[in-house]
């Protein structure tokens, strides 16, 4: 049995099913956890020698995406818990380069979650701060954003976990709309690249394409994936190859609909993926897998496709 | 023509700037780093045995040069870069089978990687200076 808190605040028990589950959600005992061994990737990282590798600030940045000083927005008076948010910001109407700004955030006057930082800065301080959001639990993937150097959904990260001040950028190595909001459009072409649906030569039964439950549980732990991205922008080889590579997202879905018995195109998948840059730029460095906000794993479904691929050959 | 203002590219989020090094991203980027750095090795290997090869007048410079602080401290990154690759390369090979990656198996060799390559390190040194004498 798994005790987790939801957003308000209120106690849900639910059993697990599926070892995929076995270690999610254990916050009751966050005190035993070791810093040294993450075991679930909901673990926020604390052990670090360094906090970003030691590059300069504006390393290979190109003109247009280096970041300035922005402005610091101070806490309300008589705020007794404040913590400081350095939040990305860009404007595209304004002509101007990406900046940081400072918010000091009241902390009796907010929700425990950064999505609620998010709301009371874009209520109280500066009503233009833009972000995506939608359910606030976790299951949709839109406020998808790399906070304090790692990524994760702002709904599900507690404020409490974070450093001072806490720095919020978008995902890493996407094109930027407007402050939080990446565009998305190259990273879902490349997810529709991968035809991640039924394909069938048979032709459709009366009723549903039956499975055994053997069939359907080889699906668990890749069909709930959100497409949050927060895998794809964390992977340094989709960020010098992120053109041709496809990323931990997309290769989880075509493995999901690899091992899918239902489909019946499983040569002319894995030919479309035996590609030196779509597939096998994966060098296995696993940063998806540690920062996956959901708990999958994609660093072992492309290893099941590489599996896959070698199999095939003899 | 539509007389609209040339479109500006849209910035691009920082990525090595500032996400933050974890177990993964360092280990895979050192054991890259240590390729490399161990090709280079690999040509002054072949420099020291063409100067073993040569004569004793060549042999002794270069070997004046190894007991130097430099050459001692390079000497340390060559065999440290040498455990560091050994230790990944079974890593990633225990990877390529298939095995080891839930989360905590990869933290569990991640940080075994490290121990042992470090250990190996030291024991070789404590070796070679008690048989050097």
């Amino acid at each position: 049995m798994v005790t987790t808190w939801n957003l308000l605040g209120t106690v849900a028990r639910r059993s697990t099913d599926g070892i995929y589950l076995s270690n999610w959600h254990t916050t009751v005992d966050k005190g035993k956890r070791s810093v040294m061994i993450i075991k679930s990737s909901d673990q926020v990282p604390r052990a670090t020698l360094l906090k970003r590798f030691p590059v300069p600030r504006n390393f290979g940045v190109a003109p247009q995406s280096r970041i300035g000083r922005g402005e610091t927005w101070p806490a309300p008076a008589g705020a007794v818990r404040v913590k400081s948010f350095e939040i990305y910001r860009y404007d595209p109407d304004s002509g101007g380069n990406p900046h940081l700004d400072t918010f000091e955030v009241d902390l009796d006057d907010c929700g425990p979650m950064v999505l609620d930082a998010l709301f009371w800065i874009k209520n109280k301080v500066d009503s233009t701060l833009t972000f995506r959001r939608s359910c606030r639990e976790g299951i949709c993937g839109s406020c998808a954003m790399n906070i304090d150097g790692a990524n994760w959904l702002a709904c599900t990260r507690f404020i409490s976990d974070l450093a001072t001040p806490a720095t919020i950028y978008p995902l890493a190595n996407m094109r930027i709309i407007k402050d939080l909001v990446p565009d998305l459009t190259h990273v879902f072409a490349q997810y529709h690249l991968i035809e991640p649906w039924l394909r069938s030569k048979t032709p459709e039964p009366e009723r549903e394409r039956l499975q055994s439950p053997e069939e359907r549980n080889k699906l668990d732990g890749f069909y709930e994936c959100i497409l949050c991205f927060c895998c794809t922008s964390g992977c340094p080889s989709h960020w010098w190859n992120g053109e041709r590579f496809l990323g931990p997202a997309v290769l989880l879905q075509a493995n999901r609909w690899l091992v899918d018995s239902r489909d019946e195109a499983t040569d002319e998948r894995l030919d479309g993926l035996e590609d030196p840059f779509r597939l096998y730029r994966c060098h296995t460095i696993l940063n998806c897998t540690r920062t996956c906000p959901k708990g999958l794993n994609p660093g072992k479904a492309i290893a099941n496709i590489k599996k896959m691929l070698i199999d095939r050959r003899s | 023509m539509v007389n609209s203002t040339p479109k500006r590219t849209r910035p691009l989020s920082p990525n090595i700037q500032i996400y933050r090094p974890q177990l993964t991203s360092v280990l895979s980027i050192a054991n890259r780093i240590t390729g490399v750095v161990l090709s280079i090795y690999a040509v002054a290997l072949v420099v020291w045995l063409m100067a073993a090869a040569a004569g004793p007048h060549a042999h002794s410079m270069i070997h004046v040069f190894i007991r130097s602080w430099v050459g001692q401290i390079l000497l340390l990154g060559c065999t440290f870069s040498f455990f560091v690759r050994l230790c990944g390369g079974i890593r990633h090979l225990v990877w390529d089978a298939g095995y080891g990656f839930d989360l905590r198996a990869i933290y569990t060799s991640g940080w075994t990687m490290v121990a042992v390559s470090t250990a190996l390190t030291v024991i070789t040194w404590i070796t070679s200076i008690v048989l050097a004498g």
